[in-house]
């Protein structure tokens, strides 16, 4: 990991957090008028990959979805314009928040049921095995998606099918307010439990940027070298309420240590005392980028504030291809 | 043109189709084993090889994904289940993805997926092998829903659907199967249904699937003792083509819908509240509906015997529309089957 890489992805999550931080701050405007699931404390992740994914690779995702968009070079501007619900927006403001998409980069699709892109993720990566593409699929999804049925289903016919695919699980333990106690049994361990099922499996701790970008990097040599599937699991945490833009630690649902526990891990503010420290950031450096990094957020909203809703008539459009 | 069957028809429009669709592959649970999903596949993995026929796991509703990525990435396929019932468990990714897909990512691309699902009947399917529940599917947008009635339009609606760049369930009654015709093979057109197979001026019959041969069947007897009925077969469920549905009703202003599925929220119920909107000053009488019961299908020969409707249910409703009392020649003449759980003597189960 040269010290570019190490920039970049440092610069990335700055990106991925100002995004954020910004609809979270502008939400009650009531002017994005759409369910937001922001991955404010979920950077590392994101950021690993954007460096390692490749152009022609595919990307799915679900309703947790504007970091990995964005990772791949999803357009800005067309997606807050879709949270604004407006005619520029990537989905036609037919889709908003949940359902992002930037065919230019590949970004195929996220939608809003648990578990809903994984097959098709499949199915792109068994296209491209039959087109003979050298590109791979990435498909994110929470620990919520390993107790959907089609999980098991996927995961099985892409051993069988030898499918060129990585599995991204995003476990940040909670799905909705649910903790994994009632859901899934003590002691679990989700990447052995899919390793079970015959696919090579990686752990990773989702809040060290390097061992995101590591994991990541394993995972494309070994579908590229083996042309098998390759599941992983990156530990994280959400820092806010699970859909909108506030915190919710009034509702006690998440104990106050676990919280400060996993603030202290947050991705982003250990990364910089690294830099830091290895003198390749100090702290003009870090304002000019964040400062840089604002206005080109500022003016994706500003546009998508000043852009027309679609016609009306367009909700009765395009129902049939 | 040559006799063949339902099923080879449905067999040389997949075949057919993979020919001019280089890319275009089709799979399902048995699609090579030794049955080949009723004779439905036969062939093909020999024509076309494993890369593009296999046979998959039993996880319909990934299996379901899985198209609808394919076809995201450039590559049509025909998904087959031997039984609809089966495929309940993919709506998931049939509602909230292919129905959708084209719509909600704002045209971006279309997801040209065929699924075949076989509606089974009589010995012994019971409640869970003999669902026709082609209403349930008409009422999600974005889908299209089909029903042949025989090998000439399994052949060329199939290819139709295949070629479609929608997501399209074909639903293939298992009764139909052996069924022969002579069949030609048209070019594949735009997708379209509501086809007048019988013309007539006294009555508008509108049926689908197995049905439109028992009304056939009546209608043309009926012609020998002056009833002139005209048969719609509806073959699109969804979108209905409504054209020449109207057309018909300006014409004889009497209408009876026959439905292969259960009574309540069906197809038909649909096809006679638009007319009533519509054309019901045009109605000389108030339009009869004849399906299913509103019960799940029974397993027990006893249990079914008067399960479905027969001939001489149809002709007791077209009297009642026609205001006939008197007793008909056909009613006296008719043969019904030795047994009324089999669409014929080659039919022996298991399903």
């Amino acid at each position: 990991m040269n010290n570019k890489t190490l920039l970049s992805m440092y610069k990335k999550m700055q990106f991925f957090r100002i995004v954020e931080e910004t609809i979270a701050a502008r939400y009650h405007e009531n002017k994005m008028r759409c369910p937001v699931h922001l991955a404010i404390g979920q950077e590392a992740i994101s950021a690993a990959f954007s460096q390692v994914a490749q152009k022609g690779d595919y990307v799915m995702s679900s309703h947790r979805a504007h970091l990995h968009y964005l990772a791949k070079g999803g357009s800005l501007n067309s997606m807050i314009s879709e949270l604004y619900g407006k005619e520029n927006g990537c989905s036609l403001g037919k889709g908003g928040s949940m359902h992002l998409i930037d065919l230019k980069v590949n970004f195929m699709g996220s939608t809003a049921i648990v578990g809903n892109t994984i097959p098709i993720s499949a199915g792109i990566a068994m296209a491209s095995k039959i087109k003979k593409e050298k590109s791979m699929t990435f498909v994110f999804f929470g620990d919520g998606a390993i107790e959907e049925g089609v999980f098991y289903e996927t995961v099985n016919f892409a051993i069988v099918k030898e499918l060129p695919i990585v599995f991204v699980c995003e476990n940040n333990f909670y799905s909705v307010y649910s903790p994994l106690k009632p859901r899934q049994p003590k002691d679990r361990k989700i990447f052995k439990m899919v390793e079970a099922m015959g696919i090579k499996s990686f752990k990773a701790d989702g809040n060290q940027i390097k061992k995101c970008y590591r994991t990541f990097s394993d995972a494309k040599k070994y579908v590229d070298s083996k042309k098998k599937p390759v599941f992983l699991e990156f530990e994280t945490y959400r820092h806010l309420e699970h859909c909108g833009p506030n915190n919710d630690d009034n509702l006690n649902y998440r104990g106050s240590k676990e919280i400060l526990r996993w603030k202290k891990k947050d991705p982003i503010i250990n990364f910089e005392k690294e830099l830091i420290k290895k003198k390749l950031l100090n702290k003009k450096k870090i304002y000019l980028e964040k400062n840089k990094i604002k206005k080109i957020v500022n003016t994706a909203f500003f546009k998508a504030e000043k852009s027309s809703f679609p016609n009306q008539k367009e909700a009765y459009r395009n129902l049939y291809a | 043109m040559p006799k063949i069957s339902f099923v080879d028809a449905i067999n040389l429009a997949i075949s057919h189709s993979m020919r001019k669709d280089k890319k275009m592959i089709c799979y399902g649970l048995g699609a090579t084993d030794p049955k080949s999903i009723f004779g439905t596949t036969k062939f093909l993995e020999k024509d076309f090889g494993k890369k593009r026929i296999f046979d998959v796991p039993t996880s319909e509703n990934a299996l379901t994904g899985v198209s609808i990525g394919l076809a995201l990435n450039g590559i049509r396929s025909v998904v087959s289940h031997q039984r609809l019932d089966f495929f309940l468990l993919a709506f998931d990714q049939l509602i909230n993805s292919a129905a959708k897909w084209y719509y909600m990512f704002g045209a971006k691309k279309p997801v040209p997926i065929t699924i075949r699902l076989i509606i089974g009947r009589g010995w012994g399917q019971g409640p869970t092998h003999s669902q026709s529940l082609q209403s349930i599917f008409a009422h999600i947008p974005g889908l299209k829903v089909v029903m042949p009635s025989s090998p000439q339009n399994a052949y060329y609606l199939l290819k139709d659907s295949i070629f479609d760049p929608n997501p399209v369930v074909f639903l293939e009654h298992r009764w139909l199967h052996n069924l022969k015709s002579n069949v030609s093979y048209k070019k594949s057109n735009k997708l379209s249904g509501s086809k007048v197979v019988k013309k007539g001026k006294d009555l508008t019959i509108i049926t689908m699937s197995w049905a439109v041969h028992d009304v056939l069947d009546v209608s043309k007897r009926l012609n020998k003792e002056g009833i002139d009925i005209e048969v719609i077969d509806l073959s699109v469920i969804k979108p209905i083509f409504w054209k020449n549905i109207f057309a018909s009703i300006k014409k004889t202003g009497r209408l009876l819908v026959i439905d292969t599925g259960a009574y309540t929220g069906s197809i038909s119920s649909e096809i006679i509240s638009e007319i009533s909107i519509n054309y019901s000053s045009r109605l000389k009488t108030p339009p009869i509906k004849i399906a299913m019961p509103d019960f799940p299908e029974p397993t027990s020969y006893g249990l079914t015997k008067n399960f479905y409707f027969d001939k001489l249910e149809i002709i007791k409703n077209i009297k009642k529309i026609l205001k006939i009392k008197k007793t008909l020649q056909i009613e006296k003449n008719i043969k019904l089957p030795t047994h009324h759980d089999v669409p014929g003597e080659w039919f022996t189960g298991p399903f």
